[in-house]
């Protein structure tokens, strides 16, 4: 299986960022600096066509000109690139799964993470401070062993840490809250956070830089088929043709895939996420909550970032609501007493492509030409990396990267599902 | 320094009470209504505090919860609240409060080295360098750019301290009005004594916004508010902010009481309010203008230097400059005139204005055609230097502060969450809302009527067009307003967003983003509004750009060849105000988290010494001894093994079934057949998701034709419960059934063991409880204890068993009267741990095992699935992915040498591929029964690996046990024990 | 946050009730083949728009009720029991 990272690439082009070229700018008032990415205006015809200016669209277009070979490539997008959920999410990073296939993809996933910054000459401040998830039973201590293990045999790093441990290494958490007392807790030490904008940003310049046009302010309205294949898209800037069309539009894909006339196992849901106000370093771990439904980090700016459970109903408006946040407060309170003092400046959702049993889907639709990657539920930011390297494996090789097989889109109906939690189909509940 | 500058009288101010309060160490006096803000500036102190990046000194730069610079750490006693607003926080007695983001100190900042490495910082600076080497970031750059950035400090190593939250109070109203100046309170005005419930809220600590600026609105004011006092379905809030929107006519709200909490930190209520409609009145902020410098100490809003004169009598300088472009900024340099403090000059970039005629008559110094092209001064504004517009130099001026004033932007921000649209006005040069009529209307300066008559007069017109809407009767007519209230006819203003020059012109103050960093933005290719903000983290800062986001705005739309309206504001989130964890998490705090389930019997269990697990919200009882391990659970085991045990499995779920088809009901629901159940019996019984796979177990026992109790696992009880209201109300409405959920009125006891026909003979003493009355699987009606209940003849350890179950009511003194039954034939209590070794020794499954993705056939339940007849989940569950042999299956473990411990969690491997899992310990435990560890497992293809050694690892741990699989069934499978 | 009109109840506030997801889809008949179970319990419409809905009143009169719901403005256009003909809003798939 190849779990192993491709050697990265080199960033090509005279505009290369450096601590010395910014001096030599510093002297001529930064007049030097060049759009990060062209504004290229659409041709009648690409080899492939990518919907979808977010983190998978954009790192799929990278990887498809930089290492598969094809840069006839289009993405669009249909507002600014980089606004939807790679913007707009809690920036976490991690393999901590519960089987040896999503391990192994999201694994990947990290260690693209690890040489991202080489690779794209552009610092996405990939920080791997670590992710400790709290427990607060005996079973709850056994099923996180059963994923620890599974982790570790898969080739990924995962620790248990006792009270003492995780108050050396947190100490302003409270380990005998009054309710759900901490007992341990599991660690991931390569997880961590990434600057989220700056990924976008980072494979835009690279992928531009390699010849792809990005296209933003151009929305598909419809796709074209003939013949039993896909041919092309309409979009509010006309028709443009490719030989393959690839959906990377999570939180949208069944909008995109109804107009070709495809139903999809997938309910778009809201996920809320929160910052604070910036203060001086307070948390220096991502801190998952063992006993509910919260999560936090600190940036590197200094705000607390913090999210909780979706708000458990279709929705496709990007916006919070207020039970949640209610909900998230108090379990915060609840593990880092002092946050109680600290404000929050805002609130904000993402919507995301809830897939019926938790795992993304990388593949082709029933389409000739059209393939997608999606169903990222609220996995896709830190999936970032291995989705755009394996969507564009599909596209150029036309079958699944090998880390992706488990992924299609026939194991619903075949009843193969990679339900993590066991919840059913019921994407509300996830 | 005594508050020098304490010129007149303020309107909150209360001068005949001196209050104490420190601030970075030193004791300061100010008045009772002062805020610190107020306060420090009567004492003329100019420097409050640093700024994020550069850390450039710092001061107060207005007079309300808009202010970028002058953020506090307040010290409490067992806690600190970082970043508050000088400006909003009232000082009160011993009140003791901090600069920050400064080391060693606020005089001198070791940090403003930054300030000489500023062209090298210029905007994302950070993402074209720090790359290498790789590790270099999280050891090096990290750290360092940690440590300088943020504001205040949150920290103090206090973790053990619990905050006990404000409860959220929770309120219903028609109307909704949101301000209370002259546009809220008149419209308050208008709609009372209608019958009509309305909320007035207001974030001030008095009621009266902007007409609290003008002497002559007082008594307008005054009498407004004795009307709406008189008024019962009105209600006043002060102290109350808004912070969110939240669509359907719901808003939420932080009211700060007015006692500090005893940790001396402000105690903050959320209030969820409902609505039918609302009208927006928040006013407007009043914009900045980017020249060089003009973040220098000093320099301040006009309206601010407006607002600490009327409000507190403070005047902000002794030699102020006005560098403004409207009308209604000249109000602070009228009212600093009449006060005795006249400008040294009025720097207005029209040719002539209403205002400026005014100005001169009254011997002030108006440039115009002229703008402020620098600030001169470091720690504290020492003069400006003018331009004029045809680009020759203008006056050199000496002064002591600058006030500024760019126009004013309406509070926009609320109504865009509410729904509503923004449209730009030329005339205004901004972004005035409107609200779809379904939600509520704009009032006010929000609305852009800007001058307090026409803020008053829209307020009304506001009221009467809600009214309208809910077909509310006004009472009376509407009311005109005096002569002496008008406003004054006033000269457009001219838009002005910067004023060229070469050196820092800041844009948004506390994130330090400057006009060049918004060009930069734009050079490189981050020419959208959302994408320039988040390059240069313009508008991002606690003050959410109510300052400089329209300015930003319009730098980018300038760099752009457009016009503001073209660029447009990015959008706005909750909170309008930042929000206070506490206040957000109210009372749900410490042990209040999330309410506690506890069993019926919860004191006896405590009286017997239980120790309690979490369970969902329940606590169930663990173990019944002072220390946990494994040495008590197997003490319990044992006896009942030997003996008897007594446990209370009062969680478990319990819901009663009635009706005519309940039979077919139940045969619709369980894989398994029900109506083949006689009265008086109880089964098991395995329930299917509609995609095949296990849902939930349990034994459903038949108390009459018509009547059945179904039990479920403690964790999927309402899950469950939800599935059977969901298929008899959704698909299967044809049968009549009602289902009631029993089970915390029922507490239900288990005693197993050899001796539990002995020990319940003795409370059931008129029971004959011989197999043949009560054989295996009965489920009758009995009296335990003198207590009418149910007697279960069901068995969860393997051992001769029975369940009683009697009302919540008597559970305690029911399980005294067991263990005391119990006791003479050496029964124990036994808690979730032995009933957990028990249940593994005997091969009975829980929700380890029953995880969500185990299929029947995974578990060894096929032969339970029904041949004929339609059931939840038949159709999916035939599919090959969950029938195939080469899945997971259930098995026993048990370690080859005796002396080996397992571990669940451990994943089984072949010697040979020792990183391919092949399964998972499911549940361990130390056996009672046999020497040594055993434990169940989920192991591909399992049956037929029965009699094979694997290895069950757990690298987390460093372990590898060499394990034989065995049947999970090896304990007494023909069941003798149980049917004793 | 969501107020729900319910039939039984009245107008009662989002965390009151337990979404239950697509009311468009129903079960297809117990002959029908696995196809078309696994196209009921998998594949769903997932409107931008109209959305008609189920969402049980846990906390109130456990009554399971259709929901016309716009998933972008969560407008809410008409609320009725289980077994009840609601008016579709234009634009939505009924059942």
């Amino acid at each position: 299986m190849s779990d192993n990272a491709p050697a990265p690439r080199r960033f090509r082009s005279s505009g290369r960022y450096s601590a010395l070229r910014l001096l030599r700018e510093a002297l001529t008032g930064h007049r030097g600096w060049k759009p990060a990415w062209r504004k290229a205006e659409p041709r009648k015809q690409y080899q492939v066509v990518i919907i979808g200016g977010g983190g998978h669209g954009l790192a799929t277009a990278y990887y498809l000109a930089n290492h598969f070979g094809i840069t006839d490539v289009a993405v669009l997008e249909k507002g600014p690139i980089g606004l939807g959920n790679v913007g707009r999410n809690t920036t976490i990073i991690r393999s901590t799964y519960y089987t040896p296939e999503n391990i192994r993809f999201y694994d990947f996933s990290l260690k693209l993470w690890e040489g991202l910054e080489q690779e794209l000459n552009f610092n996405a401040m990939v920080s791997q401070r670590g992710v400790v998830y709290t427990y607060h039973t005996d079973g709850q201590r056994d099923v996180m062993t059963g994923r620890a293990n599974d982790m570790r045999l898969a080739g990924a790093d995962c620790i248990e840490l006792d009270r003492a441990a995780i108050k050396s290494l947190i100490p302003p958490i409270s380990l005998d809250n009054q309710r759900f007392p901490v007992l341990g807790a599991f660690m991931q030490p390569r997880g961590g956070t990434v600057r989220h904008d700056a990924v976008a940003w980072g494979y835009a310049r690279g992928a531009s830089e390699a010849g792809v046009d990005i296209i933003e302010h151009c929305e598909v309205t419809g796709l074209r088929q003939a013949s039993g294949r896909i041919t092309g898209v309409e979009t509010t800037r006309g028709f443009i043709g490719a030989d393959t069309v690839c959906l990377a539009v999570a939180g949208h894909s069944s909008h995109l895939a109804s107009m070709a006339g495809i139903r999809l196992p997938i309910e778009s849901h809201a996920l809320q996420a929160f910052v604070s106000e910036s203060i001086k370093p307070f948390l220096d771990v991502v801190l998952m909550f063992g006993a509910g439904h919260f999560y936090i980090s600190q940036s590197d700016k200094g705000g607390m970032v913090f999210g909780g459970s979706t708000d458990a109903h279709n929705t496709y408006a990007q916006r919070g609501t207020q039970w949640i946040a209610q909900e998230v407060a108090s379990e915060g309170v609840a593990l880092l007493p002092e946050l109680a003092n600290l404000r929050i400046l805002r609130q904000w959702g993402g919507i995301m492509d809830m897939t019926m049993d938790g795992t993304p889907i990388i593949g082709p639709l029933p389409l000739e030409g059209l393939v997608m990657n999606g169903g990222w539920c609220y996995g896709g930011f830190k999936a970032i990396p291995a989705g755009g390297y394996t969507t564009a494996h599909l596209i150029a090789r036309g079958e699944a990267h090998p880390l992706t097989t488990h992924m299609d889109l026939e194991r619903f109906a075949e009843g193969r599902t990679f339900d993590e939690p066991g919840l059913g189909p019921f994407p509300w509940m996830h | 320094m005594s508050d020098s500058r304490r010129i007149a009288a303020g309107a909150l101010t209360d001068p005949a009470t001196a209050v104490e309060f420190e601030f970075d160490g030193r004791q300061w006096v100010g008045l009772e209504g002062d805020t610190v803000a107020s306060a420090l500036l009567a004492n003329g102190v100019r420097l409050v505090g640093r700024s994020f990046k550069y850390h450039r000194p710092r001061g107060i730069v207005s007079a309300g919860p808009e202010e970028p610079c002058a953020l506090i750490d307040l010290l409490g006693s067992k806690g600190r609240a970082p970043n508050r607003p000088a400006t909003t926080v009232p000082i009160t007695p011993g009140l003791r409060a901090a600069s920050q983001n400064r080391w060693p100190s606020l005089d001198f900042d070791l940090l403003s080295v930054n300030s000489l490495f500023a062209a090298v910082l210029p905007a994302g600076f950070y993402y074209k360098t720090f790359m290498s080497p790789g590790k270099a970031w999280e050891r090096l750059y990290e750290p360092a750019i940690r440590r300088a950035a943020g504001l205040g400090v949150l920290g103090t190593g206090r973790s053990e301290v619990v905050t006990h939250g404000e409860h959220t109070v929770h309120d219903h109203t028609d109307v909704l009005i949101i301000g209370s100046g002259a546009a809220g309170l008149a419209a308050a005005r208008r709609l009372s004594s209608s019958g009509t419930r309305v909320m007035l809220l207001e974030r001030d600590v008095v009621l009266g916004g902007g007409t609290l600026l003008d002497p002559r609105w007082q008594a307008w004011r005054n009498a407004t508010l004795a009307h709406l006092a008189g008024d019962a379905a009105s209600q006043c809030l002060t102290r109350t902010q808004i912070i969110a929107a939240y669509g359907h006519g719901v808003f939420a709200a932080v009211e700060t009481l007015p006692q500090m909490g005893d940790n001396g930190l402000p105690r903050e209520r959320l209030r969820i309010i409902r609505t039918r409609r609302v009208l927006l009145a928040t006013g407007a902020n009043e914009r900045w203008i980017a020249c060089d410098n003009n973040d220098r100490p000093g320099v301040m809003q006009a309206g601010a230097a407006l607002a600490y004169l009327r409000r507190y009598g403070v005047a902000v300088g002794s030699r102020p400059v006005l560098f403004v472009n409207s009308d209604w900024a000249y109000e602070a340099a009228f009212a600093l005139h009449e006060a005795g403090v006249t400008p040294r000059a009025i720097v207005d970039p029209r040719s002539d204005s209403a205002a400026a005629t005014r100005a001169r008559s009254l011997g002030i110094n108006v440039h115009a055609d002229s703008v402020v092209s620098a600030v001169r001064g470091r720690r504290s504004v020492e003069g400006v230097q003018l331009t004029r517009l045809n680009g020759s130099t203008g006056a050199a001026i000496g002064a002591d502060c600058l006030l500024l004033s760019g126009g004013y932007q309406p509070e926009s921000a609320l109504a865009t969450q509410a729904g509503g649209s923004l449209q730009w006005r030329d005339d205004l040069a901004a972004f005035v809302a409107a609200l779809p009529a379904s939600t509520g209307v704009v009032s006010g300066a929000t609305a852009g009527a800007f001058g307090l008559a026409a803020a008053a007069r829209d307020g009304i017109a506001g009221a009467e067009r809600i009214a309208a809407e809910l077909g509310i009767a006004l009472a009376g007519a509407r009311e005109g307003l005096s002569a002496d209230l008008e406003d004054p006819v006033v000269t457009p203003l001219q838009a002005l967003w910067e004023v060229p020059g070469r050196g820092k012109a800041f844009v948004d103050l506390q994130h330090d983003v400057t006009v060049a960093d918004v060009r930069l933005a734009h050079r490189e290719g981050y020419t959208h509004i959302e994408h320039m903000k988040r390059y240069t983290t313009h508008g991002m800062a606690t003050d959410q750009g109510r300052m400089g986001g329209v300015l930003g705005a319009a730098i980018l739309a300038a760099a752009r060849g457009q016009s503001p309206q073209d660029v447009g504001l990015p959008t706005p989130r909750p909170y309008v105000h930042p929000t206070s964890f506490a206040a957000m998490a109210g009372g749900e705090v410490g042990a209040h988290l999330r309410p506690i389930r506890h069993f019926p019997a919860h004191a006896a269990h405590v009286a017997c010494g239980a120790i309690f697990v979490p369970a969902g919200m329940w606590l169930r009882p663990l173990v019944y001894a002072t220390q946990q391990g494994w040495e008590p659970v197997l003490r319990e085991s044992r006896a009942v093994r030997t003996a008897a045990g007594i446990g209370d499995a009062s969680s478990l779920g319990k819901i009663d079934v009635q009706g005519p088809d309940s039979a077919r009901f139940l045969d619709y629901i369980y894989a398994n057949r029900f109506s083949t159940l006689q009265v008086g019996k109880a089964r098991y019984g395995i329930m299917l998701r509609e995609d095949g796979y296990l849902l939930d177990d349990g034994t459903t026992s038949r108390l009459g034709e018509r009547h059945f109790l179904l039990t479920t696992t403690t964790a999927n009880h309402t899950h469950v419960l939800e599935h059977l209201e969901f298929q008899l109300q959704v698909n299967r409405p044809d049968l009549d059934v009602v289902l009631t959920d029993v089970t915390e009125q029922w507490a239900q006891f288990s005693i197993a063991g050899p001796r539990a026909r002995d020990v319940l003979q003795k409370v059931m003493p008129e029971t004959d409880l011989s197999g043949a009355s009560v054989p295996f699987m009965a489920a009758l009606p009995a009296r335990i204890a003198g207590v009418s209940g149910r007697l279960f003849r069901i068995s969860f350890s393997g051992e001769l068993a029975y369940e009683v179950a009697v009302p919540s009511s008597s559970a305690n003194e029911v399980w005294t009267a067991l263990l005391d039954a119990g006791r003479p034939f050496g029964a124990l209590p036994y808690g979730v741990d032995a009933l957990n070794t028990l249940r593994i020794e005997k091969g009975h499954v829980t929700t380890a095992e029953l995880d969500g993705n185990a299929s029947a056939h995974m578990l060894g339940f096929e032969r339970m699935l029904k041949a004929d007849g339609d059931y939840v989940g038949r159709v999916l569950a035939q599919r090959p992915a969950l029938t195939s042999p080469e899945r997971a299956q259930l098995v026993g473990v048990r370690p080859t040498s005796p002396s080996a411990r397992l571990r669940t969690g451990s994943q089984l491997v072949e010697p040979s591929a020792p990183t391919r899992t092949l399964g998972v310990v499911t549940s361990c435990t130390p056996s009672v029964l046999v020497e040594g560890w055993v434990g169940l497992a989920l192991l591909a293809g399992g049956r037929n690996r029965q009699g094979t050694r694997l290895l069950a690892v757990s690298p987390v741990h460093g372990e590898s046990v060499e394990v034989e699989i065995t049947t999970a069934h090896w304990f007494d499978p023909e069941n003798s024990r149980v049917r004793a | 946050m969501l107020r729900i009109p319910c039939p039984y109840c009245g107008t009662r506030d989002e965390v009151e009730f337990r979404y239950k997801g697509d009311a468009s889809v129903r079960r297809p008949a117990a002959e029908a083949e696995v196809a078309r179970f696994a196209a009921y319990v998998y594949e769903r419409d997932n409107p931008k728009g109209w959305h008609l809905e189920w969402w049980f009143h846990s906390a109130g009169c456990r009554r399971m009720l259709q929901v016309w719901r716009h998933t972008v403005t969560h407008e809410i256009h008409a609320v009725g029991a289980a077994q009840e003909q609601l008016s579709t809003p234009v634009g939505g798939k009924p059942a």
